[in-house]
C-alpha cells in the first residue's frame, strides 16, 4: 500500500472512449483500483491499465460520459481490486459490480481477495473425475459434466442457450454434496435479466445461489469485471468452504465485445477481427480458475455460454474457447427448428474429462458404454440420412433403415425434455436404452453381451427384430 | 568426506537450486538503485544505467519480481516481467543483476514439475502468488563415482564422473572450461550444491548454471539418419522421425493434439523427455503428471515421470515466462544431450508461445507484421527449431535433441502466420485432421497433408539394420491410402458397385490399412504402443491380405464375394496382439487368407 488512497487527483489530461488520463500522480500501481468522483455525489470506478511516470491512463467502469477536466478526480487504492467473499453473497443479486441489485444492503465478507485470482499450482491440481449431475439428459448421458471441468456452450443467436443454462444452474446437484451456482450474466437483455431472475428465485431462497446480472445497457467495460467477481466469489466458496461451485457465465461473446472495445481505445494492434493478440490468455485468465485442489473438498466448475456471431465456430471467441475448454456443448439450430430442446448435437458436442467422471461409482456402470453406442448409432443414423437424400428411402436396406428412425427416436424419447423437468440419471440412461434397443442387437456392438442380456434377452424376441421384420 | 552433500572442502556453500530474484536472495540494494518509469502490463521501463546488458535480469519493486533486459534506448531500458506486476508503481526500484536469465542444471530435474523459469512447482503451495517464487532447498542426494584422478588433464565435455540416477548421468567439464583437475570427490552420495570437482582451481558442482538464450556448445552436428521409435505406428511407418528432427504437429481444437503428444512422451525410445506444457490447460497438466508417475517404463522398469522433465506454464500463469518456457526446454535437454543421451523436447502449444511474443511485441509498439505478429517471428521460429539436431558433443559422444511442437491454428486455419512460417522450417509435420477425429479416426494423423523429409535417411537406416523392405512397405501404403481417397469421392457419386472390381479392392484396401494399421487407441494397454516388430507386422499382414484379394479379382472372383469376407480378425490383430506381440497378428493374417481362399 503506497498510502495514495487518501489523495484525489485533479489533473485529467484527457478523456478517450473508456479511458481517462491523469497527470501527476506518484506510487500509483499498475492495476490498481480507482474511484473516481464526477461532480457531487457521484462516483464512478476504474482500473489502471498504465502507468507512464506521473501518468496514469484509468479504464473507467461506468463509461467517461459527462465527465470533464475540471470537476473530475481520482482516487487510487494503493491495490489491485479486491472484493469481499464469504457466504454472504449466497441469496444475493446484484449488478456486474457486485453493487446490490435487490435492495439489501451491500455485501459484506469476514475477508476478502484479489479480483484477479491467482493461478492454481499445476502440482496441486487434482484431476477432476465426479460428475455434476444436471438433470438434462443430452448433458448428463451424452457429455457429462465433471466437477472442476470448464465445458462451454456453443449457441447461435436465436437458440435457448439461456434457457438451458438457466436450467442447469437451477437443477444441477453433487449427490447431496454442499453445492452453490454463481450465475453471471454479461450484456443480457431487461426480459433475459427478468428471466433468469424469476427461474432461479428457489435456488436463491434456498441460499445456494449468486446472481451477478450485467444488462445489455449497463456500462459495457463493467462486463470486464463481472465474471472476475464471480470466479472470486465462486473460489472461496469452493477451496475455503468446501462447496462444489458450478460458475455460469453467459454471454462470453458480450464479453469478448467488452474487451475489444477498450483494445480498440487504447490502439493496441488487433489481431483476429480486431480482437486483441491477448483475448486467448485473457479468457484462459477465466476459464482456468476452474479445477479442484488437492486435499480440499471442494470444486470450480465453470459453464461459459457464448453465441457464436452468425453460427461461425471458426470466430475468435468460439476458437479460443475451444483451445481452452475440455469440450464443448453444441446447440444446433437444425434440432431447435426441428421442435427440440434442448437441441443439443450429439455429434458436435464432446465431454473430454467424462472418460474419467462416468462409469460404475461414479454415474452408473453401463453409462460409458451406452453414451459410446448412442453417439456410434447417431453417426451412423447421419450418414443413412445423407444417403437416403442422395438415392431416397425405398432403396435403404434394412438396417439403415432402422437407422435412419433412430434419429428421430432418439429426438422424441431422449433429447427432448422440458425446461424445468429435473430429469434422473437413471431415467435417462434408461431412455438411452429405449433408444438403442429400437436397432437389432447386431448393430449394438459397443456394448458387453452381459448389459444386452439384461436389457433384451436374446430368447425373449427369439430371432432378433434385425433383418426381417 | 564428512557425509552427504558436504562436497569439496573449500567449495563456497552455494545456493541450493535455481538463482532468481526472488524475496530470499534479492541482493543488497546500493543507495541509488535505478527506479521504474513505466508500467504497462508485463512491459516496465525503468532508468538504466549504461553497465546493463541486453537480456540481463532485473528485479522489480519490494517483491523483487523477475524480469528480462529486452531494449535499451538511451538511460532507459524495457524490461518483460515475468510475473503478475500488479500494484507496480514508477519509482520503485529495479536492481540490475548483471546476469542474463539462467537455469540450474542438474540431476534434480529428472521427474520434476517446473514453472516457465524452471523454479519447482513442488512444495510452493496450491496457489502461485506473485515474487513466491523462492526455492526449497533439495535435500536428496545422488550417488556420485569419479572416473579421473587429481592431476588429469581434462577438457570441456570430458567425463569427470558418473552421477546414478534413474538415467545413469555424467558429470562433465563445463563448456570452456580446461586444464588440470586439482580436485575430485571420493565416491558417495551428494546433495545437488555440492563440490565435486576442481578443474584448474575452478569449482565444478552437480548442478550447473546456463542462460536458457544461449545454445549449450557442441563439437559439430552429425546428419539425422538414426530413426527415433515412437510406438506411434502412423508415425513411425508413414512419417517417421530422426533422432534430432523437428517436427511441427498442426491440428484445431479436438484433433488430439496432445493426446498424440502425450503418447510420444510416454512411448518414445528416447532416453529423456522434456515436457513443456506452454499456455496450455491445467487439468491436462495435472493428468499428464500424474499418469506418467503411475506408468512403468519398459525399459528401465522405474517410472516413466522419472525420465522426465516437466515445465508447466498454463495458459493462466504469466504469459511472459512462456516465452522463456520453451528456451528453458531446449536448455535442459541441451544439459541431457551433452551426455551423450537422446532427448525429445514436446513444445504444447508453440501457438501459444507465438502469442506471448505477438503481445509483448504490441506492448513494445513495433510496427506489427502479418496478424499482429512481430516481423521477427519467422526468425524466432526458425532459431528455436534450430537447437535441435544430432550432435557430436565436446566431449566426443553422439547425443541428440529432436524437438516436437504442437501449432494450434486458429479456426483450422492453416495459412495463419505461426503454422505457415513452421511448416516451412521443419522436417516432419503431421498435420491432424479434423474430418478424421470427427470420424473417430485417431491418431487423426493426415496422409495427405503431412510430411517427413527425413524418410530416405531413415530408409537407409532400417536397410543396414537389416529390414530392407521398409521403404517399399512405406510407399506402398502410402500409395494404396492414397488411391483409396481418390476413389473415395468417387464412390460418393456413383456407389461402390459401379466401380471396376480391382478399384473396388483399392477402395477395401485402404479400410483396411485405415482401420487394421494407421488407427491406434491410445485408452488400449494393448495397442497403445506399438513395437517396431508389430508394426511390421501389421503391415505386412494387412498387405499379404490385399494382395491376395487382388489375385482372386484378377482371377475372376467377383469382389462382391470379396467384399463379404469377414476381415474382423484382422481389424481386432493390433488390439488381440499385445504392445509387441507378432504371433496373434501372424495368425489373424492366416485367418483372412483362409477365408479368403474359400471364396475361390
Amino acid at each position: 500500500m503506497s498510502g495514495a488512497a487518501d489523495v484525489e487527483y485533479t489533473g485529467v489530461r484527457e478523456l478517450r472512449g473508456p479511458l481517462v488520463v491523469v497527470e501527476g500522480v506518484s506510487g500509483v500501481g499498475w492495476d490498481e483500483f480507482a474511484t473516481i468522483s464526477v461532480g457531487p455525489g457521484e462516483r464512478r470506478h476504474g482500473l489502471v491499465l498504465e502507468v507512464d511516470r506521473d501518468l496514469a491512463v484509468v479504464q473507467v467502469l461506468e463509461d467517461t460520459a459527462g465527465m470533464d477536466r475540471t470537476r473530475t478526480r481520482v482516487a487510487f487504492s494503493g491495490a489491485p481490486l479486491r472484493v469481499p467473499v464469504g457466504t454472504g453473497w449466497l441469496g444475493r443479486v446484484c449488478d456486474g459490480r457486485g453493487e446490490p441489485a435487490d435492495g439489501g444492503p451491500p455485501v459484506l465478507g469476514d475477508t476478502d481477495a484479489a479480483v484477479g485470482g491467482a493461478p492454481i499450482n499445476p502440482v496441486r491440481r487434482e484431476p477432476p473425475n465426479e460428475p455434476v449431475l444436471t438433470g438434462v439428459a443430452a448433458v448428463d448421458v451424452l457429455t457429462t459434466l465433471v466437477r472442476g471441468q470448464k465445458l462451454p456452450v456453443f449457441s447461435a443467436a436465436g437458440l435457448p442457450h439461456l434457457e438451458l443454462a438457466v436450467q442447469i444452474a437451477a437443477q444441477a446437484a453433487c449427490a447431496g454434496e454442499p453445492f452453490a451456482v454463481v450465475f453471471a450474466g454479461m450484456g443480457l437483455t431487461h426480459a433475459d435479466a427478468a428471466f433468469v431472475r424469476t427461474a432461479l428465485a428457489g435456488r436463491s431462497a434456498a441460499r445456494d445461489l449468486v446472481l451477478l446480472v450485467n444488462t445489455a445497457d449497463d456500462p459495457v467495460i463493467e462486463r470486464l469485471l463481472t465474471p472476475r467477481i464471480a470466479l472470486t466469489v465462486a473460489e472461496h466458496l469452493a477451496f475455503a468452504q468446501g462447496r462444489h461451485v458450478l460458475v455460469v457465465m453467459t454471454d462470453m461473446t458480450a464479453y469478448a465485445e467488452a474487451l475489444r472495445e477498450v483494445s480498440a481505445a487504447r490502439g493496441e494492434t488487433p489481431a483476429r477481427r480486431a480482437y486483441p493478440g491477448y483475448l486467448y490468455s485473457d479468457l484462459a485468465s477465466l476459464y482456468e480458475r476452474c479445477g479442484r485442489i488437492r486435499g480440499r473438498p471442494g470444486s470450480v466448475t465453470v459453464l461459459p455460454v457464448l453465441t457464436m456471431p452468425a453460427g461461425d465456430i471458426t470466430h475468435p471467441v468460439p476458437d479460443l474457447t475451444g483451445y481452452i475448454t475440455e469440450g464443448q456443448i453444441v446447440l444446433s439450430a437444425e434440432a431447435h427448428a426441428a421442435g427440440a430442446y434442448p437441441p443439443v448435437d450429439p455429434l458436435a458436442s464432446l465431454s473430454r474429462l467424462m472418460r474419467r467422471g462416468a462409469g460404475a461409482g461414479r454415474t452408473r456402470a453401463d453409462h460409458p458404454d451406452v453414451a459410446a453406442q448412442l453417439i456410434a448409432a447417431l453417426a451412423r443414423s447421419r450418414q443413412v440420412r445423407e444417403l437416403a437424400d442422395l438415392i431416397g428411402r425405398p432403396a435403404l436396406s434394412p438396417t439403415d433403415l432402422r437407422h435412419l428412425d433412430l434419429a428421430d427416436v432418439f429426438r422424441e424419447r431422449f433429447l427432448a425434455q422440458g425446461a424445468t423437468e429435473n430429469r434422473s440419471l437413471d431415467e435417462s440412461l434408461d431412455r438411452a436404452w429405449e433408444v438403442l434397443l429400437t436397432l437389432p442387437r447386431s448393430q449394438l456392438g459397443m456394448l458387453p453381451a452381459r448389459l444386452l442380456d439384461a436389457r433384451r434377452p436374446p430368447s425373449a424376441d427369439g430371432t432378433d427384430r434385425a433383418g426381417t421384420p | 568426506m564428512t557425509g552427504p552433500g558436504a562436497g569439496l572442502p573449500g567449495g563456497e556453500p552455494g545456493p541450493a537450486a535455481v538463482r532468481h530474484p526472488g524475496p530470499r536472495d534479492a541482493p543488497a540494494r546500493h543507495g541509488a538503485a535505478p527506479r521504474i518509469l513505466r508500467v504497462c502490463g508485463p512491459l516496465v521501463e525503468m532508468e538504466c544505467p549504461a553497465s546493463v546488458a541486453m537480456h540481463d535480469l532485473v528485479s522489480l519493486g519490494a517483491a523483487g519480481l523477475p524480469g528480462e533486459v529486452v531494449a535499451v534506448h538511451g538511460g532507459t531500458g524495457t524490461v518483460q516481467a515475468y510475473e503478475y506486476t500488479g500494484g507496480l508503481a514508477p519509482g520503485q526500484p529495479a536492481e540490475p543483476l548483471g546476469r542474463p536469465l539462467s537455469v540450474a542444471l542438474g540431476p534434480g530435474l529428472l521427474g520434476g514439475v517446473f514453472d516457465g523459469l524452471l523454479r519447482s512447482l513442488s512444495g510452493v503451495g496450491d496457489l502461485l502468488l506473485p515474487g513466491a517464487g523462492g526455492v526449497a532447498p533439495d535435500g536428496r542426494t545422488w550417488r556420485f563415482a569419479p572416473r579421473v584422478a587429481e592431476g588429469a588433464r581434462v577438457a570441456a565435455g570430458d567425463v569427470l564422473g558418473e552421477i546414478g540416477a534413474r538415467v545413469p548421468l555424467s558429470l562433465l567439464v563445463p563448456p570452456g572450461r580446461a586444464g588440470t583437475v586439482t580436485a575430485v570427490a571420493a565416491p558417495g552420495e551428494y546433495r545437488a550444491d555440492a563440490v565435486l570437482a576442481e578443474v584448474a582451481g575452478c569449482a565444478v558442482r552437480m548442478t550447473q548454471d546456463w542462460p536458457v538464450r544461449r545454445p549449450r556448445p557442441a563439437a559439430g552436428r552429425l546428419p539425422a539418419d538414426q530413426p527415433l521409435h515412437t510406438g506411434q505406428r502412423a508415425v513411425d511407418l508413414l512419417f517417421p522421425v530422426a533422432r534430432g528432427g523437428t517436427v511441427a504437429v498442426p491440428g484445431g481444437f479436438g484433433t488430439g493434439k496432445t493426446m498424440l503428444l502425450q503418447q510420444i512422451a510416454k512411448w518414445c525410445d528416447a532416453d529423456v523427455i522434456v515436457y513443456v506444457g506452454c499456455g496450455e490447460r491445467g487439468n491436462e497438466m495435472a493428468d499428464v503428471i500424474e499418469e506418467l508417475s503411475e506408468l512403468a517404463d519398459p525399459r528401465t522398469g522405474g517410472r516413466l515421470s522419472e525420465r522426465t522433465v516437466t515445465i508447466a506454464n498454463t495458459s493462466n500463469m504469466p504469459m511472459m515466462a512462456r516465452e522463456a518456457s520453451v528456451y528453458t526446454g531446449a536448455t535442459v535437454a541441451e544439459y541431457f544431450r551433452d551426455m551423450g543421451l537422446d532427448v525429445v523436447v514436446i513444445a504444447d502449444s508453440t501457438s501459444r508461445w507465438a502469442e506471448a511474443l505477438r503481445e509483448f511485441a504490441s506492448r513494445m509498439g513495433e510496427l506489427p507484421a502479418e496478424e499482429g505478429y512481430p516481423a521477427g517471428l519467422a526468425s524466432r521460429l526458425a532459431a528455436f527449431y534450430e537447437r535441435a539436431g544430432p550432435v557430436r558433443t565436446l566431449g566426443g559422444a553422439r547425443g541428440s535433441v529432436t524437438v516436437i511442437g504442437a501449432v494450434s491454428p486458429p479456426g483450422g486455419d492453416r495459412t495463419e502466420p505461426v503454422t505457415a512460417h513452421t511448416e516451412r522450417f521443419v522436417r516432419c509435420l503431421w498435420s491432424l485432421d479434423r474430418d478424421l477425429a470427427y470420424a473417430r479416426h485417431y491418431p487423426a494423423v493426415s496422409w495427405v497433408d503431412s510430411f517427413s523429409r527425413d524418410a530416405s535417411a531413415l530408409a537407409a537406416a532400417h536397410a543396414l539394420a537389416g529390414d530392407p523392405g521398409w521403404a517399399g512397405r512405406r510407399a506402398r501404403v502410402a500409395g494404396l491410402l492414397a488411391e483409396a481417397d481418390r476413389l473415395a469421392d468417387l464412390v460418393e457419386l456413383v456407389g461402390v458397385t459401379a466401380l471396376p472390381p480391382r478399384e473396388r479392392i483399392s477402395v477395401l484396401a485402404g479400410r483396411l490399412l485405415r482401420e487394421a494399421v494407421v488407427q491406434q487407441s491410445a485408452l488400449s494397454p494393448a495397442d497403445a504402443y506399438s513395437a517396431p516388430g508389430k508394426t511390421t507386422a501389421l503391415v505386412e499382414a494387412a498387405l499379404q491380405v490385399i494382395d491376395r484379394c487382388l489375385e482372386l479379382v484378377d482371377g475372376g472372383t467377383g469382389a462382391d464375394a470379396v467384399e463379404a469376407v469377414d476381415f474382423t480378425p484382422l481389424l481386432r490383430a493390433r488390439e488381440a496382439a499385445g504392445p509387441a506381440g507378432t504371433a496373434a497378428v501372424d495368425r489373424a493374417r492366416d485367418t483372412v487368407l483362409d477365408r479368403l481362399g474359400r471364396t475361390a
